[in-house]
């Protein structure tokens, strides 16, 4: 026993016990987010049982199975259900009945007990609409007009004909209403500006005024005609949709009338195969990562979300490594090394500690009122009181966290810089380099896979920060991303979604919260995955480097 | 400015007759003096490295400095190109006069300085670039960008380093790929394509295996049709068979200067004999 102690095999396992937990405690954790947010999105079976409460008459209930759980008898009349004298324990499930126009209510819980007659109907339809969730229910009739074109067998065949016809209309009205008129609206208010600042600029004579005056009027004609022009084909199109109806019938029996435009997803999970299934599943992962919000961001997709959170980490990156990598060089290689320079050292230090909400309120109080309003009253003054870049936006966000992530990068910068052996620097210099030349051809190239390492890390930190973010530029639903095919492109002072916001919002902020908390998980993947592919990019051109300037001694 | 110098210097040389008497430079004689130190003491902090050094090094020759650790000899080294203004707090009187010049005026342009005056430092310091980029260096420094005049640079700098041979085909392969000996010669090269007037060499073959050593042994007898030569070394039989003048340092003096052989055969001192047959502590 002694012997194994003095062999020093406890620290072995000491150590390695300890990488061990971290490993089960990371994998777990990924697991568990990978698991509940990549499951949502697999079509369950729907399944239809009659429900009678002891004494009522029973219902019919359609829905998916979400969850299920095995309380205790005491626990259960805790929680409101009426459970006989004799059962010890109860087993309950949590049924999504959607249909929230008519009932009410996404979710419900039912105890087993009072549950007969499973089935799983093979005509059970599951429609992901476009407003209150999800419908379950059985298809009736599909209606052109007022005309019945199907129904019974065949009006789920006609009604998928139908929905496949109407798509790209569908598809025509969102780019309709998301980008063209969005880009008419900016022109005409870039119109309402121009004559905004003609009324306020008395410099200029009265005939010119007025003719420049009926340019911007006639200008401003011509938008609105198109304006109007899209507005009708877009009315146009919905007017055609509107023709398309069905006809459903829920578990209870209650018919309800549905116009084709509302539906964006219908499937019949009972009767696909595993194949179809799977196909299903990667379109709605894909609509999820692709798409927009809708319903209070607890549906629809996080598009917006992702663009956000990958613009301002990149914004981020190209502010913080110039400023941080300059910092860095002048504070190891040009600054005398003195009780001044350790001064600075150990602030820089000791600003990675300061609270992130910290650098938020700066942020706020720096960047968008100081700044912000600076150049509004500089620059934008027409537009006042409206704020330009006067309120968050991404820029403020971006520098915000790139002074967040400042010293990690100084840090890590002066660390590869000192690493760089003096006998380089002495080569350079008895070649006759002056003191730039020996840094700026031969030491800082060398030490660029140490600044990159600072870059992940500060990519990695900045990518997964809400709090400040809250205080300058993350908003619940942008109305446009900062990127447009509208000049100038790329809109800094925009507002943005972000993931780690939107997992808080939908998580915690959100009406439906039972309906958001798949969303929360698989928007949660994403978000690590997001990091994971920016930290790979990154760690890719550093070993590509390293490759390059091997260091020596190999 | 620069001309004015250089013409003078025949007129220093003359000169130096007399100091060369001090460091029994008598065989100086109808050399012509390319590097002349005076007077030269410095400190690093309160240390006195290098006490009173006056001596003459000979164009076109090898100066070979020899010593104990510690004497001083790589530092007398690294002030003939000023690297010593590196080290922070290291202080220096007196002169060093290349071809008449003297090295610490205001006006020295130290890069300019350190280009014609080449330094090889004792460990193999090739840059973790491709074997071509580390010879055109010092080339690229001075803004020399055709590819033709570099590849004629780079092909004479690695045949005088004598190089050319075993790293034709390779030269785009990275440096560090080379043997320690390979990369001795090719920061030689490196150092020669600049065509610099002298060549400092800090124990160049300390680090190698006998028959690169000889090598560069071979190299140097090559290398001193062309340039002013001084080598530290700690090799009594290296200094002996490369060098034609050595000193011997002690304890940041020069004990005795004098031409190789009748330092070596005949040394006018007892601590230089007793260094030299090894019987000093």
């Amino acid at each position: 026993m002694r012997d194994w102690f003095k062999k020093g095999t406890p620290w072995i396992w000491l150590n390695a016990g300890a990488v061990a937990i971290s490993l089960v405690m990371v994998v777990g954790l990924i697991g568990h987010v990978a698991f509940n947010g990549l499951q949502h999105f697999w079509p369950r079976d729907i399944v239809a049982f009659e429900y009678a409460e002891p004494g009522d008459e029973p219902v019919q209930v359609l829905g998916e199975v979400d969850r299920s759980e095995t309380l205790t008898a005491r626990g259960a009349r805790e929680r409101g259900f009426e459970v006989d004298a004799d059962e010890e324990l109860v087993t309950r499930h949590r049924i999504k009945r959607g249909n929230r126009d008519v009932t009410g209510q996404d979710f419900t819980w039912y105890v087993e007990e009072n549950m007969s007659a499973w089935s799983y109907p093979d005509d059970a339809v599951r429609l992901e609409r476009r407003e209150w969730g999800d419908f379950y229910g059985f298809l009736r009739e599909v209606r052109v007009g007022d005309e019945v074109v199907a129904d019974g067998d065949d009006a789920w065949e006609t009604f998928e004909r139908l929905f496949a016809e109407n798509l790209p209309r569908i598809e025509e009205i969102g780019q309709i209403e998301r980008v063209e008129i969005g880009a008419v609206n900016a022109e005409i208010e870039e119109i309402r500006l121009a004559q905004r600042r003609l009324a306020m600029d008395d410099t200029i004579p009265e005939e010119r005024r007025s003719e420049q005056e009926q340019a911007l009027e006639d200008e401003r004609g011509r938008w609105e005609a198109e304006y109007d022009q899209l507005a009708e084909r877009r009315n146009e199109l919905l007017e055609e949709i509107r023709r398309f109806q069905v006809m459903l019938e829920t578990a209870e029996g209650e018919q309800v009338v549905m116009a084709l435009g509302d539906i964006v997803k219908p499937s019949r999970p009972n009767v696909m195969s595993t194949g179809e299934k799977l196909r299903f599943y990667v379109g709605e992962f894909w609509d999820f990562v692709s798409g927009y919000p809708r319903e209070a961001n607890t549906e629809g997709g996080i598009l917006p979300a992702i663009f956000g959170t990958v613009l301002m980490t990149l914004v981020m990156a190209v502010f913080v490594t110039p400023f941080g990598v300059l910092a860095a060089i002048y504070l190891r290689e040009y600054a005398r090394q003195g009780p001044l320079t350790r001064m600075i050292r150990i602030s820089v230090n000791n600003l990675a500690g300061v609270p992130s909400i910290v650098f938020g309120v700066f942020g706020l109080g720096f960047f968008v009122y100081f700044m912000g309003g600076g150049i509004d009253q500089l620059f934008y003054s027409d537009r006042l009181p409206a704020p330009t870049f006067g309120k968050g936006g991404v820029l403020w966000a971006s520098l915000t966290l790139a002074l967040l992530t400042l010293p990690v990068v100084i840090v890590s910068t002066e660390e590869g810089l000192s690493r760089i052996p003096g006998s380089i620097r002495h080569g350079a210099l008895a070649l006759g380099a002056t003191k730039g030349e020996m840094l700026w051809r031969t030491v800082v190239p060398l030490a660029t896979p140490a600044m990159i390492t600072g870059l992940i890390l500060a990519v990695a930190r900045a990518a997964g920060e809400v709090a400040p973010l809250m205080l300058v530029g993350v908003v619940k639903l942008a109305p446009q991303l900062p990127v447009e095919a509208s000049w100038p492109f790329i809109h800094l002072d925009r507002s943005f979604m972000h993931l780690g916001f939107h997992i808080y919002d939908v998580g915690f902020q959100s009406p439906n919260v039972e309906a958001g908390r798949p969303l929360v998980y698989a928007t949660a993947l994403v978000l690590i995955l997001v990091i994971i592919v920016l930290n790979l990019t990154a760690i890719t051109i550093r070993n590509h480097l390293r490759e390059r300037y091997r260091a020596e001694g190999d | 400015m620069n001309d004015q110098a250089i013409q003078t210097a025949p007129s220093r040389q003359s000169a130096s007759g007399s100091a060369g008497r001090v460091t029994g430079g008598q065989r100086l004689r109808g050399e012509d003096i390319c590097i002349e130190v005076e007077n030269l003491n410095l400190w690093y902090g309160d240390d006195q490295a290098l006490k009173n050094i006056n001596m003459q090094l000979p164009r076109e020759r090898v100066t070979a400095f020899i010593g104990p650790s510690g004497c001083g000899k790589s530092t007398l080294l690294r002030c003939m190109n000023r690297m010593n203004d590196l080290i922070d707090n290291c202080r220096l009187e007196g002169q060093i006069r290349i071809d008449g010049q003297e090295i610490h005026d205001k006006a020295m342009d130290v890069p300019e300085l350190r280009r014609r005056v080449g330094m090889v430092f004792q460990k193999p310091n090739p840059f973790p670039k491709s074997i071509y980029e580390n010879v055109a260096y010092g080339l690229r420094l001075q803004g020399v960008k055709k590819r033709r005049i570099l590849d004629e640079v780079v092909e004479k700098s690695l045949r005088q380093a004598a190089l050319w041979d075993e790293v034709k085909d390779r030269l785009n392969e990275n440096a560090f790929g080379l043997s320690g000996g390979q990369q001795q010669r090719l920061v030689i090269a490196r150092a020669v394509a600049i065509e610099p007037e002298v060549l400092l060499l800090d124990e160049p073959a300390s680090a190698l295996d006998p028959l690169a050593t000889l090598k560069i042994e071979e190299l140097m007898f090559d290398l001193k049709k062309h340039y002013t030569i001084a080598i530290v070394t700690h090799n009594m039989q290296q200094a002996a068979r490369v060098s034609d003048y050595t000193a011997y340092l002690y304890l940041g003096e020069v004990m005795e200067f004098n031409d190789t052989d009748t330092l070596f055969t005949n040394p006018s001192r007892k601590e230089t004999e007793d260094y030299i047959t090894g019987r000093h502590g």
